[in-house]
């Protein structure tokens, strides 16, 4: 600080009481100070009923009343004991420019450059060496800070990833028993028309990645003609009028929840993405692109409900490496 | 006692020019100078409650039996991080409170830094010499914003349970490294091994406050060095501060708001009751409750994820999902630079290479004004589309009609808006300076000889308000009143 205020150094200028700069706002300080003491008052009651309240255990609002009261009582007080009653000014302070001075500047820029510059020229294998180091120093300990955070992402190859390192991949294997998630296992004649189940395969209740939504489209028995929905290539993946498809959103990946009965739609509470569940759930509405994956299910000769093998793609939200 | 203490500090220190300089910094009066204090106060009180929090709150996803006083809960089967939260709100003392005025806290926070921000912009006090103080000021903004995410996240409840969800796939969308950052961050595909609370917790409580402690102190060190901006006004110039003095004007009316503020924070965390997790439930990554709301803060990132056309792009094996990629990432990427940009963009357009110290009035840019009126707008409408549900049922209108509506209006408004403003800055600017002012009524007369005039009436009190000329400021130690003679020649001085 080379150019200090000239008002710190030197004497200190006086001024005399009755400065009209010294002077408190309030018209009649007596009266305004009365007003702050009976509001610091106040806040100190406050206070001490906020040490009551607690110490009787009362209800969240009584402690924050009696703690709102005490700080807006002292507060108040103290407000306006500095806007009208402690001197307002205007004072004037002065203000100066930032920046150096031209030969200051130039010395600062040359102790960097010559001075700097002429240690890194005569040592340039160690400046390179040191260089180099850091370098190396930098990367390697990215490795620890990032890489042992988690598990590379599987690649798509290996469809024998666990969930938990594939994005590819579910434990719906061929066969896999149909389970509620309280592991009660789903029969035929579970659901009537239009009901639906959040389903996962046995032994993965409640995982994430394999959370299958299980509609009833119709009624039908097991000689009755299949249910044929208008999905090319997927008609007759149901069974005896059960359709089953992931319940992870392609959107961002919420649990689509919602089944509208009438129009034959599964609704999306996130982002209101809308799937037409007699057209393979392609999306009709809103930001999902693609169609929620099939799962082809079976009944097994105990009336009970099988996956009749695994899903075809990826579940859940896209990402680069989906193909 | 004071003198000989100071003495003491100053032999080892020498405290005492630089503190003499500090109580005497002048602050200039203005009402939307205050705005500021709201966020720092808030984060003070967030570091408190916060505090008290983390000693009741157990980060940790492991599953438990839920015993304690909240009937509901028996014997479920929840996580600790849930039922720690459960816990600390009913069987702790003051606990409930302090949750929820932490959690009011956080949204005044980011509402007073938005607003503040705001000030900073259309008055131009981001100008040079002030440009890194705004740089600190984004990136403390975008560093609560986060910290607000996590927090909500902690209690593993099923409404940030799903926002958790959502964001993992939103770094899934990122080209390229996408699924590696979210499995690196994830300690593995979502739900992730039970790493995820832990993590956030540190980063919560740990590694981002500490930023934001940081640059808060860089933030007030610069506005101590550079000095407090200032509106035009009598006395005041580009090289000098008009105002009330640190000490102990100034010390008073702001500690006097710190309580304020903090009282305001409390009164609505024990009257409005914010985020009732158990109310909520364990999250359960098959389940979810309709019609729920992120903090404000996250609405317009909600909103534009709402709007955007489903577009995915697929090819040559691979997968871009611009349908979240666009909003999610590049939309608030592209804001937030724009934001730290700003003050080079403007010198950048104006080639104007001065130090600015007097503020200006909004009006008086006419085209910077209209600009921050257009950012405005684009983002309130953003945050409006993350209520398409709300508002369709609202209004009874198909949800199609409510989004389309939207997809017009997003990129449509901030053109009406920059339009529309610059117009209203360039009229005002052209009114002249009494715009604003308030009217004088005119009274009608009748004269001795029978005409009637009209005169103004007479000034309403507070409008021919004199203000004193600035003086420097004075120590109180030599100050001596007028003498008077008293009877018996011993002289008074009046103190
Ligand atoms: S997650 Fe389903 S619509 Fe966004």
């Amino acid at each position: 600080m080379s150019d200090r205020d000239p008002i710190v150094e030197g004497p200190l200028p006086p001024a005399a009481l009755d400065d009209p700069h010294l002077q408190p706002l309030a018209k009649n300080p007596g009266r305004t100070e009365g007003i702050a003491a009976l509001s610091m008052i106040v806040g100190f009651l406050g206070f001490l009923g906020f040490g009551f309240t607690y110490w009787i255990n009362a209800s969240t609002q009584w402690l924050a009343l009696t703690l709102g009261i005490g700080m807006l009582g002292l507060g108040a007080g103290v407000i306006a004991w500095g806007k009208y009653l402690m001197p307002q000014g205007p004072f004037v302070e002065e203000r100066h420019d930032f920046h150096s001075t031209e030969p200051e500047r130039k010395a600062m820029t040359a102790v960097i450059t010559e001075r700097g510059g002429m240690v890194i020229k005569r040592r340039k294998l160690l400046t390179g060496l040191f260089a180099a180091g850091s370098a190396v120093m930098g990367v390697v300990l990215l490795f620890p800070l990032i890489r042992s955070l988690g598990p590379k992402p599987a690649k798509s190859e290996q469809t024998f990833g666990t969930t938990d390192n594939s994005l590819y991949t579910t434990n719906w294997r061929q066969g896999s028993l149909v389970t509620t998630v309280d592991g009660r296992q789903v029969r035929v004649d579970d659901l009537q028309t239009g009901g639906v189940l959040t389903v996962f395969p046995r032994g993965h209740e409640g995982a994430s990645a394999d959370q299958v939504i299980l509609i009833r489209l119709a009624e039908l028995g097991p000689n009755d003609p299949p249910y044929q929905i208008e999905a090319p290539g997927k008609t007759e993946w149901g069974v005896q009028g059960y359709v089953a498809y992931s319940k992870l959103c392609t959107h961002l990946g919420c649990p689509v929840g919602l089944y509208q009965q009438q129009t034959q739609q599964l609704v999306c509470p996130c982002h209101q993405s809308i799937f037409n569940v007699n057209a393979g759930c392609v999306p009709e509405f809103g930001p999902a692109a693609r169609p929620l994956p099939m799962l082809p299910i079976t009944v097994d000769s105990q009336g009970r409900l099988r996956a009749n093998g695994t899903f075809n793609e990826a579940v859940g939200p896209g990402f680069w490496e989906r193909p | 006692m004071i003198d000989k203490s100071l003495r003491w500090i100053d032999d080892r220190l020498g405290i005492a020019k630089g503190g003499r300089t500090f109580l005497d910094k002048i602050f200039p009066d203005h009402w939307s100078f205050m705005l500021g204090e709201i966020a720092l106060y808030s984060f003070i009180l967030l570091l408190a409650t916060g505090v008290f929090l983390s000693l009741y709150y157990v980060p940790s996803a492991h599953e438990i039996v839920y015993h304690g006083t909240y009937v509901p809960l028996q014997g479920q089967r929840v996580s600790e991080a849930y039922a720690s939260s459960v816990s600390l709100s009913f069987d702790v003392r003051t606990g409930l409170l302090m949750r929820q005025a932490h959690h009011w806290a956080a949204d005044i926070f980011l509402g007073s830094i938005a607003v503040h921000m705001a000030r900073v912009f259309f008055t131009g006090a981001f100008r040079k010499p002030r440009e890194f103080n705004w740089l600190v000021g984004v990136s403390m903004l975008i560093l609560g914003i986060v910290n607000g995410f996590l927090g909500y996240s902690l209690p593993d409840d099923l409404v940030s349970g799903t926002g958790i969800r959502i964001a993992f796939s939103i770094i899934e969308s990122i080209p390229v490294v996408g699924s590696y950052l979210g499995f690196f961050l994830f300690g593995g595909n979502y739900p992730g091994s039970g790493v995820i609370i832990p993590r956030f917790f540190t980063i919560h409580v740990l590694i981002v406050p500490a930023l934001i402690v940081g640059l808060l102190a860089a933030h007030l060190g610069l506005l101590v060095k550079q000095k407090h901006t200032q509106f035009p006004g009598k006395g005041r110039t580009e090289k000098n501060v008009v105002g009330t003095p640190m000490f102990p004007t100034f010390i008073a009316k702001t500690t006097g708001f710190l309580f304020m503020s903090t009282a305001v924070t409390f009164l609505l965390g024990g009257f409005a009751q914010i985020n009732p997790v158990w109310q909520f439930g364990q999250y359960q990554p098959y389940q979810i409750s309709y019609a729920v709301q992120p903090d404000w803060y996250m609405g317009w990132l909600d909103g534009a994820l709402r709007i955007m056309p489903s577009w995915e792009w697929v090819g040559w094996g691979h997968t871009l999902p611009l349908m979240v990629f666009l909003p999610a990432v590049v939309f608030p990427g592209l804001i937030f630079t724009i934001l730290m940009a700003w003050p080079f963009i403007e010198t950048a357009w104006t080639k104007d290479r001065e130090y600015h110290n007097l503020l200006d009035r909004p009006r008086d840019r006419p085209k910077r004004t209209a600009a921050g009126a257009a950012m405005l707008t684009l983002l309130l409408m953003v945050f409006f589309a993350s209520s398409t549900d709300v508002l369709a049922n609202f209004f009874q209108l198909p949800l199609e009609a409510v989004l389309w509506f939207f997809r017009f209006v997003v990129p449509l408004s901030p053109i009406v808006a920059y339009y529309l403003t610059y117009k209203i800055c360039v009229e005002m600017r052209e009114a002249g300076e009494d715009v604003g002012e308030r009217k004088r009524a005119l009274v009608v007369k009748r004269t001795a000889e029978g005409e009637y005039i009209t005169e103004p009436s007479l000034p309403r009190p507070g409008d021919g308000h004199v203000e004193l000329d600035a003086i420097p400021l004075p120590t109180f130690i030599d100050t001596a009143g007028p003498e008077l003679a008293t009877p018996g020649g011993v002289r008074r001085v009046i103190r």
